[in-house]
C-alpha cells in the first residue's frame, strides 16, 4: 500500500523477524519497541546535528569560523560538550525544592518528544496515525510550559522565577495564535490527521494557499520554542537563563537536549503542515522530509542570529493584538474561501 | 495592577541583586532592583568592586609615573583619559605643546572615541540580544587597535600620549593604516545601521525608553552624549576648545528627547563626526617636533589646576593640586561613567527588567572608570 523507503526496510525487517520467530504478536511487540528506539535515535541525531549546525550557521553569519577543531571541520564538537557536561560536578542549591527541581529537566523532555509519535517521517512512516493528529500535537507541546514553571519556582531563584512567570505568559500568548493558524489548515483538509494532511498537499503546498497562516505559525512557532527574538524565558542579558539558571552538567544538557527536540518539532510541525510533508518528485519522500526540515531549522536560525530580542510588554501585545486578530481573519477568510470552493465544484 | 485586583491578590515588591555576576552589567556593576512584578520601583547602583585607589596611589607616584594608572581608568579610551591627565599637568607645569604633537594627539583621542563608540554599540546589540550586532562593531575596533598597535605596541593601555606632547612621530605605515580605515570606516558604520538601526524590533526596545529631560540631565550633572542626548549642546572641544579643536569643522550632534535612541543616534553620528576631525588633522598635519622641552625631574610650582577634556563618555576632569615637589600633593578625577551612572534610578524607575539593562548600556559605563 505504502511505498516509503522507511516502510519497505520496516516491512522485509518485520518479515524476517517473523520468520525467524514465527509468532506475530512477538514480531508486532518487538517492532514497536523498535520504533521507539528509532524514533529516539532520530532525535538524538537530530540534537547533535543541530547543536553543530547551530554553531556554525551563527558562525557564518557573525563572520567567523565557528567549531573547527575537534574532529573533521569540528564535527565531533557536541560529543566533545557532551563528555564535558558529564562529567561536571552536579551542584544543587541549598535552597531548592530537591524533587521538583531534580525531575523537572526529565518532565520536560518527555512533552518534546511524545509528539513525534503523530509525525509523518515518510509515506506510511508514522507511529501512530492518530484522528486527532494535530490536536494531541498542541495539546502535548503546550505541557512543557509547566516544566519551565515548576523549575522556575523550585530553584528559589529570582531570575528563574521571573523566566518561569515570563514562560506562562509568552506560552499562552503563542498558543492561541498558533492553533488558530493551524486551524485555517485544517479547515481546508477537513482533517486533523496528519497523514491526510500531508496527502492534502500532493498538489500544492499549504504555504501558497495559506500564506497568512504560515507566517503567523512561524512566529508563534518561534515563540514557542524560546527562540530570539522571542527568547525572554532565557532572556540571556536580562535574566542570566531563566528557568535553568540553577542548572548545571547534565540536568542544564537535558533542558538543551528539549530545546533543541523543541526546535526540530517546530521544523516539522511547518514541514508537514506547510510545505507538502516527505513529498516531492525524483528522490525518496524520507530525502525530502530530511531537506525541507533542515531548510527550515536554517530558517528558524538565520533568525535568531540576526534579531534582538523584544520585551515581555511587547512579546504579548504583538501577540494578543496583531497575531490573533490576523488569525481570526485568515479563518474567516479561509472559511468564505471553502464555501465557495465547495459551491462551485 | 487595578485597584480591584489589588485588593483580592496581596502583591510584594521584592528585592533582586543584579550582579555583580551577571552577563551585562559590563564588568562588575551591583544594581540593587526593587522590584514590582517585572516593573522596576527603585534602582540602586553598588560599586567599589573593582576600586583600585588610584587617587591616593597617583600622590606616591611623580607626574611620569602617573602615567600608566591613567590608562587604567577607562580602559577603552585611554588615549582620552593620557590626554586629560597631560593637558591639566602641563598647565599646571605650564609647558607649551607643539602643534605637530596636538594635531597627533586630537587624532589619537578622536580615534579612540571611534573605538569607545564601537564597543558601545556592540554591547548595547548584546544587551538588547542580538549577539550578532556584536561581533561586527568589535571586528572594526580591531582595525583602530591595529593601529594603536603599530603607534605604540600597546593595544589597550597606550600611554602614548605624555607629559610635553607625544611619544614618538607618526610612521609612513600609521598614516597609511589610518587613511585605510577611514575610508572603510562609512561602510562600517552603514553596516551597523542595516543590523541594528534599521531593526524595527531594535526601535521599539529603544524608543522611548528610560527618558531624560534636558533639566534633569543638567540637574544630575550629566554630561558627554547622555547630555547631548537630552538636547544640550555642551561639548568641550567646541564650547572651551583645547589642543586646536578650533582648526576643525564637525558638528555636534544632538538628540531631542533624551531617550535610549536618542543616546544610541548622538553615539552614531558622532562617529562619522570624529572621521571628518580626523582626516582634516591628517591633512592638515603641521611640521615640527612632537614633544616640548620637558625637564627631566617636574616640579610644577605651588598651585592647583583643573583641566577638563571631552571624553567619550563625557567631560573627563582632572583636578592637581601642586605643592613644588616632584610628586602631586592631591589629585582629583572627574570620571564621568561614575557621574553619569547617578541617572540609573531615573531611567529604570517604572520601567521593565528588560530595559534595566539597556538603560545601562545607554549609559556606557566602564567600572574601571566608575570605581577609580
Amino acid at each position: 500500500m505504502h511505498s516509503g523507503l522507511l516502510v519497505m526496510t520496516a516491512d522485509m525487517l518485520s518479515n524476517g523477524i517473523d520468520s525467524l520467530i514465527g509468532n506475530t504478536l512477538i514480531t508486532q511487540f518487538i517492532m514497536v519497541i523498535l520504533e521507539i528506539v528509532a524514533i529516539f535515535a532520530v532525535i538524538s541525531v537530530a540534537v547533535i546535528i543541530q547543536v553543530y549546525m547551530e554553531r556554525r550557521v551563527c558562525g557564518f553569519i557573525q563572520d567567523r569560523l565557528g567549531p573547527n577543531r575537534v574532529g573533521p571541520f569540528g564535527i565531533l564538537q557536541t560529543v566533545a560538550d557532551m563528555i564535558k557536561l558529564m562529567s561536571k560536578e552536579d551542584i544543587i542549591p541549598a535552597k531548592a525544592e530537591r524533587v521538583l527541581w531534580g525531575i523537572t529537566p526529565m518532565l520536560l523532555f518527555i512533552p518534546a518528544a511524545l509528539v513525534y509519535a503523530v509525525f509523518p517521517f515518510d509515506d506510511g512512516a508514522i507511529f501512530t496515525d492518530l484522528n486527532i493528529g494535530i490536536f494531541f500535537v498542541l495539546a502535548v507541546m503546550s505541557q512543557s510550559v509547566l516544566m519551565f514553571l515548576i523549575g522556575g519556582f523550585a530553584s528559589e531563584n529570582k531570575y528563574s522565577f521571573i523566566g518561569g512567570m515570563r514562560a506562562v505568559a509568552q506560552m499562552l500568548s503563542s498558543e492561541i495564535p498558533m492553533a488558530f493558524s493551524i486551524m485555517a489548515v485544517v479547515m481546508v483538509t477537513g482533517s486533523l490527521k496528519m497523514s491526510t494532511i500531508v496527502a492534502a498537499q500532493s498538489g500544492t503546498w499549504f504555504v501558497f494557499i495559506q500564506p497568512l497562516a504560515f507566517i503567523i505559525f512561524i512566529i508563534s512557532m518561534t515563540m514557542e520554542t524560546n527562540r530570539t527574538p522571542f527568547d525572554l524565558v532565557e532572556g540571556e542579558s536580562e535574566i542570566i537563563a531563566g528557568p535553568f539558571t540553577e542548572y548545571s552538567g547534565m540536568r542544564w544538557a537535558l533542558f538543551f537536549l528539549a530545546e533543541y527536540t523543541n526546535l526540530l518539532t517546530a521544523a516539522v510541525l511547518t514541514t508537514t503542515l506547510f510545505l507538502g510533508g516527505w513529498q516531492g518528485p525524483v528522490l525518496p519522500g524520507i530525502v525530502w522530509f530530511i531537506i525541507k526540515v533542515f531548510l527550515m531549522i536554517f530558517v528558524f536560525m538565520w533568525i535568531r542570529w540576526t534579531f534582538p530580542r523584544t520585551r515581555i510588554d511587547q512579546m504579548m501585545g504583538f501577540s494578543w493584538k496583531i497575531l490573533l486578530p490576523l488569525a481570526l481573519f485568515n479563518i474567516i477568510a479561509t472559511g468564505i474561501g471553502v464555501y465557495i470552493y465547495n459551491w462551485m465544484y | 495592577m487595578t485597584e480591584a485586583v489589588s485588593k483580592v491578590i496581596r502583591t510584594e515588591e521584592y528585592q533582586l541583586s543584579m550582579g555583580p555576576v551577571h552577563p551585562s552589567t559590563h564588568g562588575v556593576l551591583q544594581i540593587l532592583l526593587t522590584l514590582d512584578g517585572e516593573r522596576v520601583v527603585k534602582a540602586v547602583p553598588c560599586m567599589g568592586y573593582l576600586h583600585r585607589g588610584i587617587e591616593k596611589l597617583m600622590e606616591s607616584r611623580n607626574y611620569f609615573q602617573c602615567m600608566p594608572y591613567t590608562d587604567r581608568l577607562d580602559y577603552v579610551s585611554a588615549m582620552n583619559n593620557d590626554f586629560a591627565y597631560c593637558r591639566a599637568v602641563e598647565k599646571l607645569a605650564q609647558l607649551e605643546v607643539p602643534e605637530r604633537a596636538q594635531y597627533i594627539r586630537v587624532i589619537m583621542a578622536e580615534l579612540n572615541r571611534i573605538a569607545s563608540h564601537m564597543i558601545f554599540i556592540g554591547s548595547l546589540a548584546v544587551d538588547v540580544g542580538a549577539t550578532t550586532g556584536m561581533i561586527y562593531p568589535f571586528r572594526d575596533r580591531e582595525c583602530i587597535l591595529d593601529i594603536f598597535n603599530e603607534l605604540c605596541g600597546a593595544r589597550m593601555t597606550y600611554s602614548y600620549i605624555r607629559i610635553g606632547g607625544v611619544k614618538s612621530d607618526l610612521s609612513v605605515k600609521v598614516i597609511d593604516m589610518i587613511n585605510v580605515f577611514l575610508k572603510n570606516l562609512s561602510a562600517m558604520i552603514d553596516e551597523y545601521n542595516d543590523l541594528l538601526t534599521g531593526n524595527e524590533i531594535f526601535q521599539h526596545r529603544l524608543k522611548n525608553t528610560s527618558v531624560i529631560t534636558a533639566e534633569q540631565a543638567l540637574q544630575l550633572g550629566l554630561t558627554g552624549p547622555m547630555l547631548r542626548a537630552s538636547g544640550v549642546n555642551y561639548d568641550l572641544r567646541k564650547d572651551n576648545a583645547y589642543s586646536s579643536y578650533e582648526d576643525f569643522i564637525f558638528d555636534v550632534p544632538l538628540g531631542n528627547s533624551g531617550d535610549n535612541w536618542d543616546r544610541y543616534i548622538v553615539r552614531m553620528k558622532e562617529m562619522r563626526q570624529s572621521a571628518k576631525i580626523v582626516k582634516q588633522a591628517l591633512d592638515g598635519l603641521p611640521e615640527g617636533s612632537v614633544m616640548a622641552k620637558v625637564p627631566k625631574v617636574l616640579r610644577p610650582p605651588k598651585g592647583e589646576v583643573y583641566v577638563t577634556t571631552e571624553g567619550p563618555r563625557g567631560e573627563v576632569g582632572y583636578h592637581i593640586i601642586s605643592d613644588g615637589t616632584v610628586k602631586p600633593y592631591r589629585v582629583h578625577i572627574r570620571r564621568p561613567s561614575l557621574i553619569n551612572l547617578q541617572a540609573l534610578d531615573l531611567m529604570c524607575r517604572g520601567y521593565l527588567v528588560g530595559d534595566v539593562v539597556v538603560a545601562m548600556s545607554t549609559i556606557d559605563p566602564i567600572l574601571g572608570e566608575v570605581d577609580c
